[in-house]
């Protein structure tokens, strides 16, 4: 099993749920976030003093799946998020030793 | 002992009017009021929008407090009340010459200062710019939104206010608005139409879930807007009479029943009533009442207020699935909610409590005739100069932000702020 960390812009979560709905993984968590990685942020003022806006808001999206799924799903999220704009994101995959249904108690994977 | 003649005159002829204490009082407070109802429109909207956009939306509304409060002051209110011919007033009243503490004779029979009806006036053509934002809100370029209501006030607010309020044609024809069903409503919904025409939908339109970020602000905003359309309506009676008191009365009542059948028909529909839907069918109510405020009976408004919702409610639905983006449903709220009403306002009218005219059910059916006439005129003449002054701003200033500015959102890139602060730095 594997965790695929996605960061992406929130104007993209829509299409990204989407598009792993159709490759029928059922579940995800899904957190508002803040962040920057290349992309420049913008300058705000307020009363006449220049201020960064640097940590632009993003969504961050986590799926568990299977080891066999991995390719297909990281290439999914990738081609559902891309603008080709500076900002889009980023993908990464973490090992899952061990996952558990709370409701049943059952092991999964 | 020898009596002068022009003082035996001056006692057998009715006494000259004179500026009335009282009317002043509620004119000073119903102008207050009106001008209250642009920044709660600016809450009713900002929170209607995603969070990224809060403070663009906000100050579309709020903006034209200044440049349509100062425009109007010097071009606006003359071409509006001024004598001028059936269509456009004149350039008599140009930076409100003559336009001072006296009465406004030749204006209007009102017992109040003369600058005082200017400023009534003004704040309702403040708002009505206002409206317009609605439709395009989340992608317009701000110094194109403020260049194009800028000069729709000069062009097609200021004629139209003359020809239904000023004396010009559709005020001899007989078409009854009373607070501007017409020369308000409809004429923004129309505006906003156009203007989703030109400037196009959002890029993420039926793409991206494009939710109220903040739905108290909405009834914040609905309920400020209540709160002074009192001065709107019954303000109009432009005195502290009976009339006015009609107004009050049907303006609190009329979308009192339209909140009451839209929160049925949202229980049938969704089993569920919704706060954004009484927020807007508030709106609504005030909107449909808003021709009819003085003319008709307190209990024909709860009728007029109550069939009003239900066009509205079915033309939102209908909207949002289509692909046309006016966004805040400025055409189902204004537009078809101004269009019902104007010509419900033939309908109810009553003479024996206006004075003025009654309605098909007070046996005067061609007064709904007037109205549709009044209807289709303010239709097609805010359709044709709201498109031809877009596409000539359009010349100047691109009409839409540029799409990367559309993503990260309009506040940090049209005005440098945002609405909820992440700023770092010292």
């Amino acid at each position: 099993m594997k965790l695929v960390k996605t960061i992406i812009r929130p104007n993209k979560l829509d299409d990204v749920r989407d598009a792993l709905e159709s490759m029928g993984i059922p579940g995800m968590t899904v957190t508002e976030v803040r962040g920057h990685g290349r992309q420049k942020g913008h300058t705000a003022i307020y009363r006449g003093k220049e201020y960064n806006v640097s940590l632009l808001p993003k969504v961050e999206l986590e799926v568990v799946v299977a080891d066999g799924v991995v390719d297909d799903v990281i290439r999914t999220i990738v081609t559902a998020a891309r603008t080709g704009e500076i900002g889009d994101g980023r993908v990464f995959v973490q090992s899952v030793e061990q996952s558990y249904n709370i409701r049943t108690g059952e092991r999964e994977g | 002992m020898g009596m002068d003649s022009s003082v035996a005159f001056a006692q057998d002829a009715a006494p000259a009017p004179s500026i009335n204490a009282g009317d002043t009082a509620w004119m000073l407070v119903s102008t207050a009021l009106v001008l209250l109802m642009t920044p709660a429109l600016a809450f009713f909207y900002g929170g209607l929008v995603r969070s990224k956009n809060a403070l663009n939306t906000m100050m579309m509304s709020f903006i034209s407090l200044g440049f349509v409060g100062v425009l109007w002051a010097c071009v606006g209110y003359s071409l509006a009340f001024g004598a001028g011919n059936d269509y456009v007033g004149d350039l008599s009243k140009l930076f409100l010459n003559g336009v001072g503490t006296d009465l406004p004779t030749g204006v209007s029979t009102a017992l109040i200062p003369h600058v005082l009806f200017m400023a009534f006036q003004g704040t309702f053509a403040i708002i009505t710019a206002a409206l317009i934002s609605g439709a395009i809100v989340e992608r317009m370029r701000f110094s194109a939104y403020v260049t194009f209501i800028s000069l729709w006030m000069i062009l097609v607010y200021a004629p139209l206010a003359h020809m239904v309020w000023g004396g010009g044609w559709l005020f001899k024809m007989g078409a009854l608005d009373f607070a501007g069903g017409t020369v308000v409503h409809i004429n923004a919904a129309i505006a906003a139409v156009v203007a989703v025409i030109c400037v196009g939908k959002r890029s993420d339109y039926k793409q991206a879930a494009l939710v109220p970020h903040n739905v108290p602000f909405v009834l914040l905003g609905a309920g400020l807007l209540w709160f002074g359309w009192f001065g709107f309506n019954a303000g109009s009676a432009v005195a502290a009479n009976g009339i006015g008191g009609l107004a009050f009365a049907t303006t609190m009542l009329a979308p009192a029943a339209t909140l009451v059948v839209w929160t049925l028909l949202d229980a049938v529909r969704l089993q569920k009533a919704t706060a954004v839907g009484a927020a807007t069918a508030i709106v609504v109510g005030l909107v449909a009442v808003t021709p009819a405020a003085g003319l008709i009976s307190p209990m024909n408004a709860i009728l007029l207020g109550g069939i009003a919702a239900v066009p509205s409610y079915f033309m939102l639905l209908v909207r949002a699935k289509s692909g046309f983006d006016d966004s805040l449903d400025v055409l189902a709220a204004h537009g078809v909610g101004g269009t019902v009403g104007a010509l419900l306002t033939g309908v109810f009218a009553q003479k024996s409590l206006n004075g003025v005219a009654d309605g098909l059910l007070y046996g005067n059916p061609g007064q709904l005739g007037i109205q549709a006439t009044a209807v289709v005129f303010a239709i097609a003449f805010s359709a044709i100069g709201s498109f031809i002054l877009l596409k000539l701003v359009g010349l100047v200033f691109p009409l839409r932000a540029d799409a990367e500015s559309e993503m990260e959102g309009l506040d940090t890139t049209q005005h440098g702020e945002e609405a909820y602060i992440h700023a770092t730095g010292n």
